[in-house]
């Protein structure tokens, strides 16, 4: 038994390596993708291969307009759970009236851009790695490349564009429905008017910190765009590692996202 | 029915000169030299594990070589950066095993895909066009079909309507009888000789199916653990007294010579035995 703790520990470290080793790969091939899209954005038309609006369209549909019910009934259903639980917990030292500015803060900083990057980043960020991985399993990448067609200007412009401009205005819209949500028990749980607890939440919000969650908002987007295709172009094998690559998508990108927004919240609050 | 022309005097389109590459530190293909000439149909042949798909990925381009050289229309593509690639692209068709149709999108669409990104005809223009391909590969009124609604042999032939819609100079196909019933598969064969004759491509056919390559070929190319065994017209290498050759012709099953410390090893499961 003795003799076997050093394989198992360098069994280990080479686990440990290996996972660090493809890692950075990922991040250094996210790197690549990102500026890469840039550049097709901003150079595409000079070598004849334009960036359509079209396509961006639609998945502005798909990852967008298709996500506003689930987004709204979770928005609403946080904003209530927050005016509870925050008279619940200040009603303790009798400071209940306090209870809209730390719901109003607590929406518009920290749970709309998360709850609604969370639920983004497992409806859309899953799909493109399921259509990344099918396609590339179905030698459909390879068929674009030979008819000349970059991938990356077709299949990850789009979304990713899609992404940066649909994920702040869900962000915004959760934040709404959230605060209304919030707004409709606290003025019947403190008898005061609707009217009122806008006014209040008016004084408490200031367009900081629409911005600090706007912020982050706009880097969940890229993360979610880059895991998603990171991970569905890694795909191995047929229908099961199409399967994989979704899971491991999800996990990554939400994984991702909460990490970026306690780094984003320690860089900018302190 | 093969058709004995004088590609003699005619261009080299494509030809590869001792090309080698590596999967890992595995080697693929071992010093392949290859010459095809305009208006020639190739048939490269070879066994599971022979290199044939991936000297056919190297001539797409989709893969880069250890060392050697692969020149396309006079171009080296192993030379060329991705821009050149994409404009030589739009001289070359390729129709995957699979048909690698675009899932997300009807038939027509995925016909006229090469059109819309590459040209700038107006829509009208496109769907004649895409409409005269699906004719020629006897799929007119199919452009509205997502692929799913698609049989196997009517996806691959959409492939092919896909891989022309640019009339290119150089047609690559994978495997294109695999996995089809023979009537269809004929029928795919016929649509290689015709599309040939009509538009007068020079069409390489990578594929394992005899009957499919002798039907279709000028002259055939044999590979073998990465290595070209022959290369020569259907009776050249019909009459060839390679016995690999003859072994892949015959459908012959080949006979490992058995070692029998060596296939003790492999049961037990140990490294080959010191001798």
């Amino acid at each position: 038994m003795a003799e076997a703790r050093p394989t198992a520990v360098l069994r280990l470290l080479e686990r440990l390596g290996r996972a660090s080793a493809s890692g950075l790969e990922a991040v250094g091939f996210g790197a690549t993708l990102l500026s890469d899209s840039f550049w097709w954005i901003a150079q595409g038309r000079r070598h004849g291969q334009v960036v359509r609006a079209a396509p961006v369209f639609a998945e502005m549909m798909a990852i967008g307009v298709r996500a506003l019910p689930i987004v709204t009934l979770l928005s609403g259903t946080i904003g209530l759970m927050l005016a509870l639980q925050g008279i619940y917990s200040l009603r303790q030292f009798g400071a209940e009236q306090q209870v809209v500015l730390g719901v109003a803060l607590g929406i518009t900083r920290e749970f709309a851009p998360l709850i609604t990057g969370i639920l983004v980043a497992g409806r859309s960020g899953s799909a493109l790695a399921a259509r990344l991985g099918t396609m590339t399993i179905s030698n459909e990448i390879d068929a674009l490349r030979v008819m000349g067609v970059n991938p990356v200007r077709f299949l990850v412009v789009p979304s990713l564009l899609a992404l940066l401009v649909m994920l702040p205005c869900l962000v915004l819209w959760s934040e709404l429905v959230a605060l209304a949500a919030a707004g409709v028990y606290v003025a019947g749980e403190l008898s005061t008017t609707f009217g009122v607890y806008v006014q209040q939440v008016n004084r408490a919000v200031t367009v900081s910190d629409l911005m600090h969650g706007l912020g982050k908002t706009a880097i969940f987007s890229v993360l979610i765009a880059l895991v998603g295709i990171i991970d569905g172009s890694a795909v191995k094998g047929g229908a099961e590692g199409v399967g994989r690559v979704t899971t491991n998508a999800v996990v990554h990108s939400i994984a991702a996202i909460v990490f970026t927004d306690m780094l984003f919240v320690f860089a900018t609050t302190r | 029915m093969t058709v004995a022309l004088p590609t003699s005097t005619r261009p080299t389109v494509i030809e590869v000169n001792d090309l080698v590459t590596h999967y890992g530190a595995r080697r693929i293909l071992d010093g392949v030299d290859l010459r095809v000439q305009q208006g020639e149909i190739l048939v490269i042949m070879g066994g599971s594990g022979s290199g044939k798909s991936t000297l056919l990925r190297h001539l797409l381009a989709l893969e880069k070589p250890t060392s050697g050289r692969i020149s396309l229309l006079g171009h080296d593509i192993t030379q060329m950066n991705q821009f050149e690639l994409y404009a030589l692209a739009r001289k070359m068709g390729v129709a995957f095993q699979g048909g690698a149709l675009f899932s997300s999108m009807t038939v027509g669409a995925n016909v006229m895909l090469p059109l819309r990104e590459h040209t700038k005809l107006d829509h009208g223009t496109m769907q004649i066009m895409m409409r005269l391909k699906l004719e020629i590969v006897n799929l007119a009124g199919f452009e509205h079909l997502m692929p799913s609604e698609l049989s196997g042999g009517m996806i691959k032939r959409a492939a092919f309507a896909r891989a022309i819609i640019m009339d290119p100079a150089l047609l690559f196909c994978d495997e294109p009888s695999a996995g089809l019933d023979p009537v269809v598969s004929a029928a795919l064969d016929e649509l290689i000789l015709r599309l040939r004759e009509a538009l007068g491509m020079t069409i390489v056919v990578v594929t394992h199916e005899l009957e499919s390559a002798f039907r279709i070929a000028d002259r055939i190319t044999v590979l073998d653990g990465g290595r070209i065994l022959a290369t020569g017209t259907v009776d050249e290498i019909r009459g060839s007294s390679n016995p690999r050759i003859q072994n892949l012709l015959n459908r012959r099953f080949e006979e490992e010579t058995l070692d029998p410390d060596a296939y003790l090893a492999r049961l037990t499961g140990e490294g080959a035995p010191v001798r």
